[in-house]
Protein backbone atom coordinates (compact mmCIF):
# COMPACT_ATOMS: atom_id res chain seq x y z
CA UNK A 1 0.00 0.00 0.00
CA UNK A 2 1.02 3.39 -0.62
CA UNK A 3 0.19 6.94 -0.35
CA UNK A 4 1.75 9.39 -1.56
CA UNK A 5 0.79 13.15 -1.14
CA UNK A 6 3.10 16.00 -3.31
CA UNK A 7 3.30 19.38 -5.22
CA UNK A 8 4.94 18.01 -8.20
CA UNK A 9 3.52 15.80 -10.96
CA UNK A 10 3.52 12.17 -11.61
CA UNK A 11 3.71 10.31 -14.60
CA UNK A 12 0.82 7.58 -14.01
CA UNK A 13 2.21 5.08 -17.19
CA UNK A 14 5.24 4.68 -14.65
CA UNK A 15 3.41 4.38 -11.79
CA UNK A 16 1.11 1.68 -12.83
CA UNK A 17 3.90 -0.07 -14.26
CA UNK A 18 6.04 -0.09 -11.16
CA UNK A 19 2.74 -0.82 -9.28
CA UNK A 20 1.90 -3.70 -11.51
CA UNK A 21 5.87 -4.93 -11.78
CA UNK A 22 5.74 -8.88 -10.72
CA UNK A 23 2.20 -8.99 -9.30
CA UNK A 24 1.69 -12.45 -10.75
CA UNK A 25 -0.97 -13.38 -8.45
CA UNK A 26 -3.04 -10.34 -9.33
CA UNK A 27 -5.83 -10.77 -12.48
CA UNK A 28 -7.25 -7.40 -12.25
CA UNK A 29 -5.77 -3.74 -12.23
CA UNK A 30 -8.42 -0.63 -11.86
CA UNK A 31 -6.55 3.21 -11.87
CA UNK A 32 -8.32 6.16 -12.00
CA UNK A 33 -7.06 9.71 -12.31
CA UNK A 34 -8.64 13.20 -11.52
CA UNK A 35 -8.03 15.86 -14.01
CA UNK A 36 -8.89 19.82 -13.10
CA UNK A 37 -12.00 20.30 -15.30
CA UNK A 38 -11.88 23.98 -16.67
CA UNK A 39 -15.17 25.52 -16.00
CA UNK A 40 -18.16 25.72 -18.15
CA UNK A 41 -17.17 29.27 -19.43
CA UNK A 42 -13.63 27.88 -20.38
CA UNK A 43 -11.98 30.87 -18.12
CA UNK A 44 -10.35 28.61 -15.37
CA UNK A 45 -6.88 30.24 -15.16
CA UNK A 46 -6.21 27.65 -12.45
CA UNK A 47 -7.04 25.69 -8.83
CA UNK A 48 -5.13 25.80 -5.74
CA UNK A 49 -5.11 22.31 -3.49
CA UNK A 50 -5.11 23.39 0.02
CA UNK A 51 -3.90 20.56 2.61
CA UNK A 52 -3.78 19.65 6.22
CA UNK A 53 -0.39 18.37 6.23
CA UNK A 54 -0.41 16.69 9.74
CA UNK A 55 -3.61 15.12 8.98
CA UNK A 56 -4.13 14.37 4.58
CA UNK A 57 -1.28 11.23 4.43
CA UNK A 58 -2.61 9.18 7.82
CA UNK A 59 -6.35 10.07 6.79
CA UNK A 60 -5.60 8.44 3.96
CA UNK A 61 -3.96 5.07 4.76
CA UNK A 62 -6.68 4.23 7.11
CA UNK A 63 -8.88 4.71 3.92
CA UNK A 64 -6.90 2.58 1.69
CA UNK A 65 -6.49 0.03 4.62
CA UNK A 66 -9.94 -0.13 5.01
CA UNK A 67 -10.00 -0.70 1.25
CA UNK A 68 -7.69 -3.58 1.39
CA UNK A 69 -8.99 -5.43 4.29
CA UNK A 70 -12.78 -4.58 2.65
CA UNK A 71 -12.18 -6.54 -0.77
CA UNK A 72 -9.37 -8.25 -0.06
CA UNK A 73 -6.80 -6.41 -2.19
CA UNK A 74 -3.61 -7.47 -3.32
CA UNK A 75 -2.23 -3.52 -2.83
CA UNK A 76 -3.70 0.24 -3.08
CA UNK A 77 -2.31 2.94 -4.28
CA UNK A 78 -2.90 6.52 -3.54
CA UNK A 79 -1.34 10.06 -5.61
CA UNK A 80 -2.67 13.23 -4.33
CA UNK A 81 -1.60 16.79 -5.66
CA UNK A 82 -1.53 19.65 -3.50
CA UNK A 83 -0.65 23.64 -4.64
CA UNK A 84 -1.26 25.50 -8.30
CA UNK A 85 -2.88 23.09 -10.84
CA UNK A 86 -3.58 24.49 -14.07
CA UNK A 87 -7.01 23.07 -16.30
CA UNK A 88 -6.27 19.64 -17.54
CA UNK A 89 -3.28 18.45 -14.84
CA UNK A 90 -3.65 15.06 -12.66
CA UNK A 91 -5.01 16.32 -9.29
CA UNK A 92 -4.94 12.84 -8.30
CA UNK A 93 -4.83 8.90 -9.09
CA UNK A 94 -5.93 5.32 -7.03
CA UNK A 95 -4.83 2.31 -8.41
CA UNK A 96 -6.21 -0.99 -6.91
CA UNK A 97 -5.22 -4.86 -7.38
CA UNK A 98 -7.01 -7.65 -7.26
CA UNK A 99 -7.33 -11.32 -7.89
CA UNK A 100 -10.35 -10.41 -10.22
CA UNK A 101 -11.72 -6.97 -11.55
CA UNK A 102 -15.09 -6.95 -9.28
CA UNK A 103 -12.69 -6.13 -5.98
CA UNK A 104 -10.34 -4.15 -7.71
CA UNK A 105 -13.68 -1.79 -9.36
CA UNK A 106 -15.62 -1.55 -6.22
CA UNK A 107 -12.36 -0.83 -4.11
CA UNK A 108 -11.37 2.05 -6.36
CA UNK A 109 -14.88 3.25 -6.09
CA UNK A 110 -14.94 3.32 -2.60
CA UNK A 111 -11.17 5.07 -2.18
CA UNK A 112 -12.71 7.76 -4.21
CA UNK A 113 -15.97 8.45 -2.80
CA UNK A 114 -14.09 8.66 0.61
CA UNK A 115 -11.45 10.73 -0.57
CA UNK A 116 -13.78 12.97 -2.02
CA UNK A 117 -15.30 13.84 1.69
CA UNK A 118 -12.95 12.53 3.59
CA UNK A 119 -9.12 13.64 2.89
CA UNK A 120 -8.74 16.92 3.67
CA UNK A 121 -8.09 18.84 0.85
CA UNK A 122 -10.01 21.73 -0.63
CA UNK A 123 -10.19 23.11 -4.31
CA UNK A 124 -10.31 27.00 -5.32
CA UNK A 125 -10.87 27.88 -8.56
CA UNK A 126 -9.15 30.79 -9.80
CA UNK A 127 -10.72 32.37 -12.45
CA UNK A 128 -11.37 36.08 -14.70
CA UNK A 129 -13.89 36.51 -12.41
CA UNK A 130 -12.09 35.98 -9.31
CA UNK A 131 -11.41 33.17 -6.95
CA UNK A 132 -13.93 30.51 -5.12
CA UNK A 133 -13.81 27.52 -2.91
CA UNK A 134 -15.52 24.53 -4.58
CA UNK A 135 -18.59 23.68 -2.14
CA UNK A 136 -18.86 20.12 -1.26
CA UNK A 137 -21.74 18.54 -3.01
CA UNK A 138 -24.40 16.73 -0.61
CA UNK A 139 -24.64 13.85 -3.25
CA UNK A 140 -20.68 12.99 -2.35
CA UNK A 141 -21.63 12.90 1.29
CA UNK A 142 -24.76 10.62 0.33
CA UNK A 143 -22.39 8.36 -1.98
CA UNK A 144 -20.18 7.40 1.55
CA UNK A 145 -23.59 5.42 2.82
CA UNK A 146 -23.54 2.91 -0.10
CA UNK A 147 -20.54 1.42 1.48
CA UNK B 1 -4.07 23.97 28.62
CA UNK B 2 -2.22 25.49 25.60
CA UNK B 3 -4.23 24.29 22.14
CA UNK B 4 -2.54 24.98 18.26
CA UNK B 5 -5.59 25.60 16.13
CA UNK B 6 -5.29 25.35 12.54
CA UNK B 7 -8.03 26.85 10.35
CA UNK B 8 -8.13 25.94 6.66
CA UNK B 9 -9.67 27.39 3.36
CA UNK B 10 -12.32 29.88 3.84
CA UNK B 11 -12.30 29.41 7.58
CA UNK B 12 -8.42 30.61 7.34
CA UNK B 13 -9.93 33.51 4.74
CA UNK B 14 -12.06 34.77 7.67
CA UNK B 15 -10.20 33.97 10.69
CA UNK B 16 -7.27 35.85 8.98
CA UNK B 17 -5.00 33.54 9.75
CA UNK B 18 -3.62 30.11 9.79
CA UNK B 19 -2.80 28.77 13.06
CA UNK B 20 -2.48 29.90 16.29
CA UNK B 21 -2.01 28.90 20.06
CA UNK B 22 -4.28 29.76 22.64
CA UNK B 23 -4.60 29.31 26.40
CA UNK B 24 -8.30 27.37 27.35
CA UNK B 25 -9.71 25.40 29.67
CA UNK B 26 -12.66 24.64 27.29
CA UNK B 27 -14.10 21.42 27.86
CA UNK B 28 -14.96 20.98 24.44
CA UNK B 29 -14.78 21.75 20.83
CA UNK B 30 -17.90 23.70 21.34
CA UNK B 31 -16.66 26.13 24.39
CA UNK B 32 -14.04 26.36 22.31
CA UNK B 33 -15.67 27.88 19.58
CA UNK B 34 -17.96 29.84 21.86
CA UNK B 35 -14.73 31.27 23.59
CA UNK B 36 -12.84 32.27 20.15
CA UNK B 37 -16.68 33.72 19.10
CA UNK B 38 -16.68 35.81 22.22
CA UNK B 39 -13.46 37.23 21.22
CA UNK B 40 -13.58 39.20 17.64
CA UNK B 41 -16.17 39.32 14.47
CA UNK B 42 -13.91 37.50 12.54
CA UNK B 43 -14.32 34.71 14.20
CA UNK B 44 -18.09 34.76 15.09
CA UNK B 45 -18.09 35.40 10.97
CA UNK B 46 -16.05 32.14 10.61
CA UNK B 47 -18.39 30.53 13.11
CA UNK B 48 -21.48 31.71 12.32
CA UNK B 49 -22.99 28.29 10.89
CA UNK B 50 -21.50 25.24 12.47
CA UNK B 51 -23.44 22.99 10.35
CA UNK B 52 -21.16 24.34 7.36
CA UNK B 53 -17.95 23.45 9.66
CA UNK B 54 -16.29 19.91 10.15
CA UNK B 55 -13.31 20.14 13.21
CA UNK B 56 -10.89 17.75 13.62
CA UNK B 57 -8.41 17.12 17.36
CA UNK B 58 -5.46 15.79 17.21
CA UNK B 59 -6.15 15.33 13.23
CA UNK B 60 -9.06 13.02 13.89
CA UNK B 61 -12.52 14.16 12.26
CA UNK B 62 -14.71 13.95 15.06
CA UNK B 63 -17.80 16.66 16.60
CA UNK B 64 -18.16 19.75 18.04
CA UNK B 65 -19.33 17.90 21.48
CA UNK B 66 -15.87 15.74 21.30
CA UNK B 67 -14.23 16.50 24.80
CA UNK B 68 -10.59 18.63 25.06
CA UNK B 69 -9.14 17.03 27.62
CA UNK B 70 -5.65 16.23 26.62
CA UNK B 71 -5.66 17.32 22.80
CA UNK B 72 -2.70 19.04 21.43
CA UNK B 73 -4.16 20.86 18.56
CA UNK B 74 -7.94 21.28 16.79
CA UNK B 75 -8.25 21.96 13.37
CA UNK B 76 -11.29 23.59 11.60
CA UNK B 77 -12.53 23.81 7.96
CA UNK B 78 -15.37 23.32 5.40
CA UNK B 79 -16.75 20.39 4.38
CA UNK B 80 -13.51 18.73 2.51
CA UNK B 81 -13.39 18.30 -1.96
CA UNK B 82 -10.70 15.95 -2.37
CA UNK B 83 -10.18 13.59 -5.42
Amino acid sequence: MEVRVQAGPFDIGAEISRFTEGRTDMGAIVTFSGLVRDSAAGDLRHMEIEHYPAMTAPAIEKIAAEAVSRWSLGDAMVIHRHGRLAPGEQIMMVATAAPHRADAFAAAEFLMDYLKSRAPFWKKEVTAEGAAWVAAKDEDEAALTRW
Amino acid sequence: MSLDILYFAWVRERIGLPRETVQTQAATVSDLVAELTAREARYEAAFQDLSALRVAVDQELTEFDAPLAGAREVAFFPPMTGG
